[in-house]
């Protein structure tokens, strides 16, 4: 039997007033009237906490769309979960802080109107005002900022704002090239030299401030592919607005793969047995380069969406990785960029 | 080198409980659970700010025998590598 999960990350709404157009959710989002209900959601986070979970993520779209957020952080807190927020700050009062351990408030730039243009709503004022409730109320705060083109010259700002907003961690996270980022790819991937300035700022960074900084690196620039989730299967699920239980937040781009929802199957037995979950759990289906590598217990083989997007197979080595043999797609990618395209904004959904 | 008239803290936001599902104490924080074995957990329930390891040490030789401070330092650090807990002093 595999390892008991320890978090939950739980989308409870697709709907987001933010419209940035590096969003790694699906091109199609889940609607208000097919998201689970109140009740539904309790239900998951009891079948979660009994299979082990004990970390629950409230994310989206954002959460604080959804009215009953309170009930659902008390519910999990309840039960004895850690509760993470995780959002844009848009919505948040102190009574809606109620039975959430720690807020994770994303950001878009260092300035308020590089924030807002990458966001597409003037949002960054409500931000900052976030950052003072989540402070006052005593919870330790994360300022995540998704960097690319457009804002990774400001590292060290968004370093400097992370510290006056009173964040005791900060995540420096390179665009994840899913969902409406990869429709934008052109438009977000950054140059090696603005990647090799960045390294630099969060390495003087890292060694300077108090905050615990977390970087997470550009990965089609890299030789190696990313762990992703520690493991397919290993350490964390996702259940989508719908209840649809996926392995990684990306997993619906994977065709084929079965995935299942929680309104039909238990979550231990989707977590246990499911095809999905099962597909590519541990190291037995893996091909070469990936079998007989040191590497596999490290990266696993990187991401199964990424193989699946770009080499049309799940079960191949991520291509970003230098020994798999479709690492020319990736390098195809980053060498024939004329002049980027525009940054398509994406859809509000409401 | 954490010195035994160090201070532990757990930090703020930091949250020791057990996890009836493992059986076994926990420490949950932002982005983070630990697993702790029956030693390490006495140790973290006794990082109230006030305890120095000296204190800690001689509080866990009443029920384990052969703990040194040396082990409690090796494990205070290793939490505060994690961002568990702080030290004063």
């Amino acid at each position: 039997m595999a390892d008991a999960p320890f978090g939950l990350l739980a989308e409870v709404t697709h709907r987001c007033p933010l419209r940035c157009g590096y969003c790694s959710n699906p091109l199609e989002l889940t609607r208000r009237a097919a998201e689970l209900t109140t009740d539904q959601w309790r239900d998951v986070f009891d079948q979660a906490r009994a299979l082990g979970v004990l970390q629950v993520h409230l994310s989206g779209g954002e959460p604080l769309a959804r009215k009953d957020i309170t009930e659902l952080a008390e519910h999990a807190a309840g039960l004895g979960c850690y509760v993470n927020l995780v959002t844009s700050g848009l919505g948040l009062t102190e009574a809606r802080l109620a039975g959430v351990d720690h807020v994770q408030l994303s950001v878009q730039d260092a300035t308020e109107a590089g924030s807002d243009a990458i966001g597409g709503v003037k949002a960054f004022r409500h931000k900052r005002k976030a950052a003072e409730v989540v402070r006052a109320a005593g919870l330790p705060l994360t300022v995540n900022a998704v960097l690319h083109r457009r804002n990774l010259d400001n590292v060290a700002a968004l370093v400097e704002l992370a510290e006056e907003w009173g964040a005791q961690r900060l995540e420096l996270a390179n665009t994840q090239y899913y969902g409406w980022a990869l429709r934008n790819r052109s438009a977000l991937l950054p140059t090696r030299a603005q990647l090799a300035q960045a390294d630099a700022v969060v390495k003087a960074a890292k060694a300077r401030s108090p905050m615990e900084i977390v970087h997470v690196v550009a990965d089609y620039h890299d030789a190696n592919p990313k762990p992703c989730m520690h493991g397919w299967g290993a350490r964390q699920l996702t259940v989508a607005p719908d209840g649809a239980v996926l392995p990684c937040p990306a997993a619906t781009v994977i065709e084929g793969l079965g995935l299942e929802n929680v309104l039909d199957r238990p979550l231990a037995e989707i977590w246990h047995e499911s095809r999905s979950f099962t597909a590519y759990r541990g190291t037995d289906w893996m091909r070469e380069p990936c079998r007989s590598c040191p590497r596999k217990e490290l990266d696993f083989g990187g991401c199964r969406c990424q193989a699946f997007q770009l080499t049309g197979d799940a079960a191949n080595t991520d291509p970003v990785c230098s020994l798999s043999p479709h690492r020319p797609l990736v390098d195809e990618i980053l060498g024939s960029r004329g002049e980027p395209d525009a940054l398509r904004m994406r859809k509000v959904t409401l | 080198m954490t010195g035994h008239d160090a201070v532990p803290r757990v930090r703020r936001g930091v949250k020791v409980a057990h996890d009836d599902v493992r059986g076994s104490d926990v420490v949950l924080f932002p982005e983070g659970v630990l697993v702790l074995n029956d030693t390490a957990a006495a140790v973290v329930r006794l990082c109230d700010g006030r305890a120095t390891i000296a204190d800690i040490t001689a509080r866990l030789a009443d029920v384990y025998a052969g703990v040194e401070p040396a082990d409690v330092v090796e494990l205070v650090d290793r939490l505060r590598d994690r961002r568990v807990v702080d030290l004063d002093g």
